[in-house]
């Protein structure tokens, strides 16, 4: 059920600024791809752009074509509610709406699309908590609000919430930055297990983070300031961090610059 | 400038002999002009309790004058007759007739200003909701004598339409029968109040509405929600207590409000079952329009219906404080 | 648009079937149109009722037609967005109206002669007069007010900020809020007991006095949250050069936030100048110029508007009076207004 990306010509623009310019890759199904660049090289815009999040942003717009198996994300005819209920997201700082339970978080993206009956919700939410590594730590306490949890467990909430409605990709913008180590550990451990499912996008700063949870990972960068930021180079995490077709990617990796 | 350069170019002296010092940094008041200026300050501040606590006794003071000699029952009296002897009054009618016409224009006028405050901050475009607002902000500003003689030169003409309509197909509820008098009635009341106090529900709700944090919309989007089931997810859920307290305080001042009920209302003191048959009266309005043929005895008798308005207003006014206090605790602003 | 969904080899999930973006101004026609259509058949005169059966149509339309097309949860997604446009169509009627009608029948008499007389010789019921003496009074009425209102509510306010611990702060935190809900006809009622037992008759700086105590809560809350916006640090560094408290309250704090305090004070006035109930009762209004606020019933802009309606029995001259005198005292609060959020955008990036 995962589904392949594949990015053709790629421009994105806030208002008059344009924030990255033609960009092109494919993203494997059943596998990790790590987004890793420098601060503002457009990476987190490049994520947005693959579930229609980008246009949320005033002045946002988009040229291009983003496929999902063959379908043009950006085609005439397609609906961005659609678009965000195949590729789910979780963003960098974790989000559960602050006025609902832990169970009605994870049932929230079911209770959109109408009527599961209380069973079902449950075996759902049970579920979802599960594969997000957090039903031992909550299950007793699933009415209590969501904002109650640590920063890692309400990440893992928020991933519960997004694999609840059974997305085809994951996009995952910068989500162990406002969390501690052994938070980022489980978080990591999780992506693990969920790419057995899930295609999975990463956007992260911690360039040990791509080389632990990848397989393959892509290096953003930008000319300079006000410039649009380009995709330099994808290709399998290991040739990446031990020998990158590129100079820039080598720098950046080897931490001369960024 | 010099002073303050050599003050701090002389050596400080405060740390040496510490307890001495820190005697006279905890008490900061010593200098002269620390003492008078904290005396001012703290002054003004007793005043307002004074004055609070003034208005309390005093009114209470004069509606004891009043009530004492009422030969009517002060909460029962369908009556307001200061002038005779003995005098028979009682504040039902006005009681009614301010709850009846608050709670009409609080039911036209907040969904209508929840409304638009989603459409300023979630649904018109950016261009468009600015200078909307800013209108919006100045017309929270205009005199209610204004809307008072609008009211009754401009909408009162313009109900007869709405209220034989109403009398047509809802006359049979008894609420909305019409006798085909002026349509100066007490829904005519609610719909001014509610136009009034739109512009300040909606001002409140939208800068609530506007603190909503992007990130759990986002979350709501990410998951695939439309715009609606985003307004439904995050940003109602986030403003209900806001708009709650922007509804007390619009109450607040549809409860007191005075001159654009004494225009648009034709009063008598019966409580009707319709709303659109003229009469009734309210509290402020009722004050207006006694006062000047008031004797001593009608104003004191009138500032005991004030002290009930004042009460009332009170209490609201209190609730949506422990509304909005209750909200601190419940809000999700810890990240 | 439906050829591209056509060519495709399978069902897309992604695809929805979509109305195009034109639909809601269609059916906002059709809708209109058949309640012209409906009105007419029926006889319904009023143009309200036409515009009430368009809105309704208007919605029921949307929601069938997008529920066919797109699904329920688009369906319901447009019905609000189409209430949320209704209810702003709606509301923004009567408030154009207002406004309009203000300003349409108030340039009639609006004129020098206008603003520089008084109603001394001239019948409620015959044209001519004006509205010199209500100016007059209700600049001295609020200006009085305003000297009286704003330093205790500055002055509060920095107690409040500055100093305030403990339960009295706590106390007048909460006093003030109850203040601000007080209705304007209660704070005359107060002053006139006090008239009352101190056996007065109505003078213009008793209304002063009920205008004052409106406006102190205003005042109060207003420079508080502007003192509020003042950095810690900038406090530190001040009483850090051994600079007294008070010193530093005054050559430091309010110079930084005076612009939001005169803000907070001109949209106080803006507020008080409009208040005509605690006026009624206390100034009484008055044909003739009174320039002395201490002694004698006083006219104020307000009030003149009111007793131009009530007292006139429906003759137009006193009608164009008052929306005249309206749309003066509209110009000055609107003005006020606009002035205070100049200031407030001029001073605030400090």
């Amino acid at each position: 059920m995962a589904k392949r990306i594949d990015v053709s010509g790629l421009t994105a623009y806030y208002g008059s600024h344009k924030a990255i310019e033609d960009i092109s890759m494919t993203v494997e199904p059943r596998s990790v791809t790590a987004f890793i660049g420098p601060s503002g090289c457009g990476k987190s815009t490049f994520l947005r752009t693959l579930n229609r999040m980008h246009e949320v942003t005033p002045g946002g717009r988009v040229e291009g074509k983003v496929l999902l198996d063959d379908e043009d994300l950006y085609g005439a005819g397609i609906d961005p509610v659609s678009v965000r209920r195949e590729v789910g997201m979780v963003f960098q700082r974790p989000n559960p709406f602050p006025t609902m339970s832990i169970f009605d978080n994870v049932a929230a993206g079911l209770r959109l699309n109408g009527n599961y009956r209380k069973a079902e919700l449950n075996d759902i939410v049970e579920k979802s908590l599960r594969g997000a590594n957090l039903w031992n730590e909550v299950k007793d306490r699933l009415n209590k609000p969501g904002s109650g949890l640590s920063g890692g467990q309400q990440q893992r909430l928020c991933i519960a919430r997004a694999i609840a409605v059974e997305p085809k990709v994951l996009l995952m913008d910068e989500p162990c930055s406002a969390l501690d180590p052994i938070s980022t550990l489980a978080i990591e451990d999780l992506i693990g297990e969920l790419k057995e499912r899930f295609t999975i996008v990463i956007v992260t700063h911690n360039m040990q983070q791509a080389a632990r949870v990848s397989d393959r990972t892509a290096f953003f960068n930008l000319a300079g300031v006000g410039q649009p930021g380009k995709l330099i180079e994808i290709d399998e995490t290991e040739r990446i961090f031990s020998n990158p077709s590129v100079q820039a990617t080598e720098d950046y990796i080897s931490g001369r610059f960024g | 400038m010099d002073i303050t350069t050599r003050n701090t170019q002389a050596p400080p002296p405060a740390p040496r002999p510490s307890a001495a010092g820190r005697k006279r940094t905890s008490h900061s008041a010593t200098r002269p002009g620390d003492r008078i200026f904290l005396g001012l300050s703290r002054g003004a501040g007793i005043l307002l309790l004074v004055i609070m606590a003034a208005i309390a006794v005093f009114l209470a003071y004069r509606a004891s004058l009043a009530i004492s000699k009422d030969h009517g029952n002060f909460l029962t009296t369908f009556e307001w007759n200061t002038n005779l002897n003995p005098p028979v009054f009682g504040i039902a009618v006005l009681a009614f007739g301010t709850v009846v016409s608050s709670v009409v224009a609080m039911v036209i006028a907040v969904p209508i200003a929840v409304a638009i405050a989603l459409f300023l901050t979630h649904y018109a475009p950016r261009r468009v909701s600015g200078p909307i607002g800013y209108v919006i902000d100045l017309l929270a500003a205009v005199p209610s004598i204004v809307y008072g003689l609008w009211g009754a030169l401009v909408l009162v003409p313009n109900l007869n339409g709405l209220f034989s309509w109403l009398n047509d197909y809802l006359g049979w509820t008894g609420i909305f029968s019409w006798d085909g008098g002026a349509p100066r009635s007490m829904l005519t009341v609610g719909i001014l109040l509610a136009i009034m106090i739109l512009p300040i529900i909606t001002n409140v709700s939208r800068e609530v509405f506007r603190q909503v944090p992007r990130m759990h919309e986002e979350a709501a989007l990410a998951l695939g929600a439309t715009r609606w089931e985003v307004v439904r997810m995050a940003v109602l859920p986030f403003g209900r207590s806001g708009v709650v307290s922007a509804s007390m305080l619009g109450l607040g001042r549809a409860l007191g409000e005075t001159m654009a009920v004494a225009t648009v209302l034709s009063p008598d003191f019966l409580i009707h079952g319709s709303l659109l048959n003229p009469g009734g009266g309210t509290f402020a309005q009722n004050i207006a329009s006694k006062f000047s043929e008031a004797t001593e005895y009608g104003r004191d008798a009138l500032i005991a219906s004030g002290l009930v308005l004042f009460v009332i207003t009170l209490l609201v006014n209190g609730a949506a404080r422990m509304i909005i206090a209750r909200r601190k605790e419940y809000s999700g602003a810890n990240a | 648009m439906s050829t591209a969904a056509v060519a495709h080899k399978r069902p897309s999930t992604l695809r929805g079937a979509r109305l195009p973006s034109w639909s809601p101004w269609a059916i906002a026609a059709g809708s209109i149109a058949a309640a012209i259509g409906i009105g007419a058949a029926a006889g319904l005169h009023s143009r309200v009722q036409w515009g009430v059966i368009a809105a309704i149509l208007f919605v029921l339309a949307t929601y069938g037609i997008a529920a066919r097309v797109e699904g329920r949860r688009q369906a319901k997604d447009r019905v609000a967005t189409s209430l949320v446009w209704v209810a702003f169509l709606l509301a923004v009627v009567p408030l154009v109206s207002l406004i309009w009608v203000t300003v349409q029948r108030g340039v009639k008499v609006l004129d020098v002669y206008f603003l520089t007389h008084s109603m001394g010789v001239v019948a409620d019921s015959q044209p001519g007069g004006g509205i010199y003496h209500a100016i007059l009074g209700s600049l001295e009425q609020v200006g009085l007010a305003t000297l009286i209102g704003a330093p205790i509510g500055v002055l509060t306010a920095i107690y409040l900020v500055e100093y305030g611990r403990g339960r009295l702060a706590k106390a007048v935190t909460f006093f003030v809020d109850v203040m601000t809900g007080i209705p304007s006809i209660v704070a005359g009622l107060f002053i006139l007991s006090l008239m009352l037992m101190l056996d007065m008759q109505p003078f213009g700086f008793a209304g002063s006095l009920a205008l004052a105590i409106l406006m102190m809560p205003v005042v109060v809350r207003s420079t508080e949250e502007m003192l509020k916006l003042v950095p810690n640090e900038l406090r530190e560094a001040s009483l850090a050069l051994g600079v007294p408290k008070w010193r530093t309250i005054l050559k430091v704090v309010l110079p930084t936030s005076i612009g939001g305090i005169t803000t907070g004070i001109m949209l106080a006035i803006a507020r008080i100048a409009g208040e005509t109930a605690p006026v009624l009762l206390l100034v009484f209004g008055n044909q003739f110029i009174n320039a002395n606020p201490f002694e004698g019933a006083q006219a104020s802009l307000p009030l003149y508007i009111y007793q131009q309606y009530s007292n006139s029995a429906g003759a137009n001259a006193a009608y164009d009076r008052a929306w005249a005198a309206s749309l003066t005292l509209i110009a000055f609060v609107m003005i006020l207004n606009l002035v205070a959020r100049g200031i407030a955008r001029w001073k605030a990036p400090r």
